[in-house]
């Protein structure tokens, strides 16, 4: 078996240098806020035990991050883990094991800058978990079926939600046209969502089989406002994506004029086409319109997927 | 258990490892801090910062090929850098028919000063690692005023990631030995099937971490342990420390000054 291969960097783990200064501080100072409330509220709720279970929790991520199963034409699906974590372990817990993991993968095998790792801890340890838990408890008291393609759904739009939001620090960084590199980063991620949420769904089958008690345990928690953070950053992902990948122009636009850019770049090719539905014209609607009917395939495929997941299992002790 | 191919210490008796692990985090940043400030096309401080770190390198007995190979991890993200060639307006150098794309003598300025800036940042980054047993990293962050949690979760995480990986190791093994396939005959299930199967792994993976980190705590219990973790070394910083810091930052400035004023 051949582990080096999981070790190799990630479209979404940014290496120093690619990132502006500003930028590099700004998500370094939203991280540090969010992660030290993560330690304070860990140490609430498990006390002397946080630092061996989230240590060990870290660690299960990490290892988790190798288990990977073949997708069509030698690709593999792969768990970056976020979004499960959130779900199994409570946004709080969830945050702080992705910033280990983030930071252990930078400080000791250079998968990810040190500089920049406050934006990498935002885009994957923190958008993941905010997107996982929100989107999971909505639907809190539903049936199963229902909760795992919640879940599966949460995975794959979280993966997204990295991808969008590294282009963009990339972009504000003077590092990338976003002309270009949106769409292939979205385009890319939205088939690595696929093993993300597929795993997910995959492993909380499991767990509600096998341990539901641990599942039921982070019912106690007030929900309403996770609920409202993870639905509303799932939407401005839903929405900004196919917009900003077709037309990046208006939001070159806005930026310039508000200052965040210096330079009105234009690049004069475009590598992939607009995503845009041709009955209705190259116009916003239509882009709206292809990013929700994106939306519901891949939501048919996570729902379908969580169905036959669901469904009583061949007796296999692994 | 196999752990060479993830731990990137290299054992040596040098002047560079035995510097306080402090001192190696604070000057690996200012160089990270330095490459991140200089100005695109400063390639004389550019240079100069790569010929310290080859210096150091030397200084320290690491092999340059090791540190090399290493450092090529940044390749794959050029991807994200290679528009800047054709998207930054200026001087146009070449003009290709197919693609149908412009390249400009700043775009190909700033591609080249982002890669240069991420590839010597990486160069300093495998140096600390290679230089700095683990341990000692953990002691050096816990100087650095990090909170004392975080840094005895991640201790915890180094200490049981190879356990755990193992762990991973197994359940793939046994994945592997119970999914007999003939040749020319597709073997396993359709897409779900797989997902399903790696699934259960990650599940699986999941309740036996718990099950340790609840096994340790009881562990850590019956020894004592009260909530934080204690360590016998002192970890003072020495005249030899302090110099190699003072010595960095005059580099540093150096370098800083070649890039603003004699680019």
């Amino acid at each position: 078996m051949n582990f080096s291969l999981s070790l190799t960097p990630k479209a979404l783990h940014i290496p120093d240098g690619f990132l502006s200064l500003p930028v590099a501080l700004i998500f370094w100072a939203i991280a540090i806020l969010l992660v030290g409330i993560a330690v304070r509220r860990t140490r609430g709720e498990l006390g002397e035990r946080q630092i061996p279970v989230m240590g060990l929790m870290a660690a299960f991520i990490f290892a988790a991050q190798m288990i990977n199963f073949p997708v069509a034409g030698g690709t593999s699906g792969h768990l970056l883990g976020g979004a499960l974590a959130a779900i199994v372990l409570g946004p709080w817990a969830g945050i702080l094991v992705m910033t280990t993991v983030v930071g252990v993968q930078a400080l000791f095998f250079q998968d990810g800058g040190l500089m920049v790792m406050g934006a990498n801890i935002f885009n994957m340890g923190i958008l993941t978990a905010l997107i996982g838990y929100g989107l999971y408890r909505s639907v809190e008291n539903q049936p199963k079926g229902l909760k795992l393609a919640l879940a599966g759904l949460a995975a794959w739009i979280s993966v997204i939600a990295g991808a969008l939001s590294t282009s963009l620090q990339l972009w504000l960084s003077g590092t990338s046209s976003l002309k270009i590199v949106l769409p292939a980063m979205l385009g890319v991620h939205a088939l690595i969502g696929l093993g993300e949420a597929l795993i997910t769904v995959g492993a909380l089958a499991f767990l509600f089989q096998t341990r539901p008690d641990l599942l039921a345990s982070q019912n106690k928690q007030h929900s309403k406002g996770w609920i409202a953070v993870g639905g509303l950053i799932s939407l401005a992902v839903v929405f900004i994506s196919p917009l900003a990948s077709a037309s990046p122009d208006g939001l070159e636009r806005v930026a310039t004029n508000m200052g965040f850019i210096a330079k009105g770049a234009d690049a004069p090719y475009q590598i992939l086409p607009d995503y845009t539905l041709p009955f209705l014209g190259e116009t916003s609607l239509s882009t709206i319109a292809a990013g929700f009917i994106g939306l519901l395939i891949v939501g048919g495929i996570v729902v379908g997927a969580a169905k036959l997941l669901a469904s009583p299992p061949v007796s296999e002790q692994v | 258990m196999k752990t060479i191919s993830l731990n990137l210490y290299q054992a040596r008796k040098s002047s560079i490892h035995s510097l306080d692990p402090r001192a190696k985090i604070i000057v690996t940043v200012l160089v990270i801090f330095s490459n991140a400030l200089l100005p695109d096309g400063t390639w004389l401080a550019f240079g100069i910062t790569w010929g310290v770190l080859l210096g150091v390198t030397y200084l320290a007995g690491i092999p340059f090929k090791f540190l090399f190979s290493r450092s090529l991890i940044v390749l794959p993200f050029a991807f994200a850098a290679v528009t800047t060639i054709f998207s930054t307006p200026g001087t146009p150098l070449a003009a290709l028919t197919y693609p149908p794309v412009t390249i400009t003598v700043p775009g190909l300025t700033r591609f080249g000063s982002i890669m240069l800036r991420s590839w010597l940042s990486v160069q300093a980054a495998i140096l600390l690692s290679a230089t700095t047993p683990f341990p000692d990293l953990v002691h050096a962050l816990r100087h650095l005023k990090i909170p004392p949690i975080l840094v005895s979760i991640i201790s915890f995480m180094y200490r049981y990631l190879f356990v755990l990986i193992d762990e991973a190791k197994r359940l793939l093994r046994a994945r592997a030995s119970r999914s007999a396939r003939l040749p020319h005959r597709k073997g396993g299930g359709n897409l779900a099937w797989n997902a399903k199967n790696s699934g259960s792994l990650v599940g699986q993976l999941f309740l036996r971490s718990l099950e340790r980190s609840e096994r340790i705590y009881q562990a850590m219990q019956s020894r004592g342990f009260q909530g934080n973790l204690l360590t016998l070394n002192p970890h003072l910083m020495g005249v030899a420390d302090w110099l190699a810091l003072m010595a960095a930052l005059m580099v540093l400035s150096v370098i800083q000054a070649c890039g603003r004023w004699w680019a």
